[in-house]
């Protein structure tokens, strides 16, 4: 018995590189990873930077004085939907900041959550918000939420003959709960006219894994059209039996590009990379509108911000508004410890907030609204540096 | 005056290496106890009637029934296995009784190579080569497959050792009588083999149920169904596992726990059984 199972364990650490972030939470959750943890924590700095090497960084900061004119290491997590934008926001931030590192590891708003709660990571990056019992766990006490960018889900299909499609809310809740089959269904008919569809054989695309994508779409499903949905939302729900899943965005497109007659829900940038048709889709003023960093944007203006710089922004209001606009936070400590740390965090917070938000566009997400923007970056002086 | 030093030293050494031994052995088992004990308490709040029964599982709604992973995991398993064990036996009587020495050495080389593969290697691989070109889509007989060509490596050489060690008297003894080469396989080196080979499929067996990361790429992820149709997408308690918990909140944490203690009660059960089976026949061996 032993034997198979720490064999298989000590393999996984071997591998990990491969598996990715996201099985890092296998490994620690699989619970022999106690008897390799050693091991597995020293690949995680090489790969990630985390625990040990801000260890490192807190015994360095406490040993001099807290000058802040060396070199600091900021950490993060969370979110993969961030991940491209993180990724730029950090090459160009660190340009400007020779002297700050950091470090983006884009294992899911989950892991963003929890690493950020137990002060792992410095910052957390996530699409839904903690639930408030979480939130009253966070460690390090009070937290910010600062809105970073929206992004369009798109309804995806892969169908001959059909070059445009236009969904409604009810139409999609459907399909996803296969209440409609075929292609030429009436329902998809009424939302198209004019439009010849053929009798091909509806095949239901989602996601494998938990995620905040899903998370997202089912939230766009249980608001726009609560009475059709009954599959609520989460980052996993019950889809039924005779559907196919794909890990990740990417593993969804592959299902719709190799598929044919199948629908599936893929991040804008995903769909785009992947070629994929998309759907224009119903928003509450009754209008079919394309996926875009522009209709994200739209729908941006059209959400109702709470104080606290969270909100829905699916089904927002507004002519232009895409409705099915996802969007996202990163969270940071109101009482920052450290000084260095503090400031670096504050500063790239910062740089997200504006210089990065121009280059958005670019990667097919949609920057956030004036407005909004505006507060998150004045939210910046709530956090406290020593 | 010099064997008594020896012998003094001798009786240290003998002392440290015995409490290093019984440190370590009391080691394993205080892990495994933790471990137990720790994924048990944490899964609690799931482990009710419903998870063995329903086949329902439903995050949203909190309804957790674990019946179709359980299934799906002892489904795959059991057709890797069925694919795995005429080939990985055919395999190691060929490397043992037929190949020639010159094609023997390469052979067991390659094997081993094949055992060390990493397990995603093989679960892309099912992805992109036998769900898209062989028509098996993602599928329980998928996962069966890819399950089998990771298992295949492990029983062949366990099998391959313990029929190796088949006494040359014995099967020279069957060719005297007249035996063809496959008599004297099924008269001396099968029966003298059995315990061993039986061993080897069973830790094939439980290496096929708890692998993860190649499952969950190809398994389908399909929630709330039991059927033996091998085409039919299914999922598995470990694939389910790996799928879920990045994004999972507390009940339906406690709920994936709950999968984990259950595999790891059924791995432990499975192996037993094969040191059950290993000893029995050993046993009646030595007593022949």
């Amino acid at each position: 018995m032993a034997v198979t199972v720490r064999s298989q364990t000590v393999r996984r650490c071997v591998t990990k590189a491969a598996y990715g972030l996201g099985m890092y939470k296998i490994i620690a959750f699989s619970a022999l990873a106690a008897l390799c943890a050693a091991g597995c924590n020293k690949k995680k700095d090489e790969g990630g930077g985390s625990t040990a090497a801000m260890t490192k960084e807190d015994k360095g900061s406490a040993a001099k004085p807290p000058e802040s004119s060396g070199p600091v290491t900021i950490n993060g997590s969370g979110s993969s939907f961030q991940k491209q934008f993180q990724d730029l926001a950090i090459e160009g931030f660190s340009k400007a900041n020779k002297d700050v590192k950091v470090n983006y590891g884009a294992g899911g708003s989950g892991k963003g959550r929890q690493d950020f709660s137990d002060m792992v990571t410095d910052y957390g990056c996530t699409d839904g918000l903690f639930k408030e019992a979480d939130a009253a766990k966070a460690k390090g006490g009070q937290f910010l939420y600062f809105p970073i960018l929206l992004g369009a889900i798109t309804v995806s299909y892969n169908v001959d003959g059909i070059d445009k499609l236009q969904l409604s809310a009810p139409t999609i809740a459907k399909i996803f709960q296969r209440e409609i089959k075929k292609w030429n269904d009436k329902e998809i008919a009424a939302d198209n006219p004019g439009v010849k569809l053929p009798a091909t054989d509806i095949v239901v695309a989602h996601r494998s894994d938990g995620s905040g994508t899903t998370e997202q779409f089912t939230l766009y499903l249980n608001t726009a059209t609560p009475d059709v949905w009954k599959l609520k939302s989460g980052a996993t729900v019950e889809w039924p039996a005779d559907t196919q899943a794909g890990n990740g965005n990417g593993g969804v497109a592959q299902i719709l590009k190799s598929t044919k007659g199948a629908i599936g829900y893929v991040d804008l940038p995903d769909a785009q990379a992947a070629g994929l048709k998309f759907a224009t889709v119903k928003n509450q003023a009754g209008k079919f509108i394309e996926p875009s960093s522009e209709s994200a944007s739209a729908a941006g203006d059209g959400i109702e911000v709470k104080d606290d710089l969270t909100y829905v922004s699916v089904n927002a209001k507004g002519e232009a508004a895409y409705p099915i606009t996802a969007p996202t936070w990163c969270v940071a400590y109101a009482k920052q410890t450290d000084k260095a740390k503090g400031t670096a965090i504050k500063a790239y917070f910062k740089y997200m907030l504006t210089d990065a938000q121009a280059q958005i566009k670019g990667i097919n997400f949609a920057p956030l609204p004036r407005s909004l923007d505006d507060k998150a970056v004045a939210q910046l002086d709530k956090i406290q540096v020593p | 005056m010099q064997l008594s030093e020896l012998r003094g030293h001798k009786q240290y050494a003998d002392r440290a290496f015995r409490g290093l031994a019984i440190a370590a052995a009391g080691l394993v088992l205080l892990v495994l106890g933790m471990i137990a004990i720790r994924m048990t308490l944490r899964a609690w709040p799931a482990l009710g009637l419903e998870f063995f029964t329903s086949i329902r599982w439903s995050a949203p709604d909190g309804r957790f029934g674990a019946l179709p992973f359980i299934w799906g995991t002892l489904y795959t398993a059991a057709i890797a296995v069925m694919l795995a064990v005429p080939i990985s036996l055919g395999v190691a009587l060929f490397i043992t009784q037929v190949a020639p020495p010159w094609l023997k050495t390469p052979l067991v080389y390659l094997l081993d190579l094949l055992a060390v593969v990493p397990s995603v290697v093989f679960g892309l691989w099912g992805v992109l080569v036998l769900s898209q070109h062989f028509g098996l889509s993602r599928s329980f007989l998928t996962a069966g497959v890819i399950l089998a060509v990771m298992i295949i490596p492990i029983i062949t050489s366990l099998a391959r050792e313990v029929i190796e060690t088949t006494p040359a008297s014995e099967k020279e003894a069957a060719l005297a009588l007249g035996a063809t080469r496959w008599e004297m396989i099924t008269a001396s080196v099968l029966p003298h083999s059995k315990g061993g080979i039986t061993g080897a499929v069973m830790l094939g067996l439980g290496r096929a149920m708890g692998e993860t990361i190649a499952a969950a790429l190809v398994i389908g992820s399909a929630l709330g169904q039991i059927t033996v149709n091998p085409l039919a997408p299914g999922n598995s308690m470990p694939a389910v596992i790996a799928n879920e918990w990045g994004e999972a909140d507390e009940p339906h944490k406690a709920a994936l726990i709950a999968l984990a203690v259950v595999l790891f009660i059924i791995t432990i059960i499975v192996n037993l059984i094969a040191t059950a089976i290993v000893q029995r026949s050993m046993k009646r061996g030595r007593g022949a």
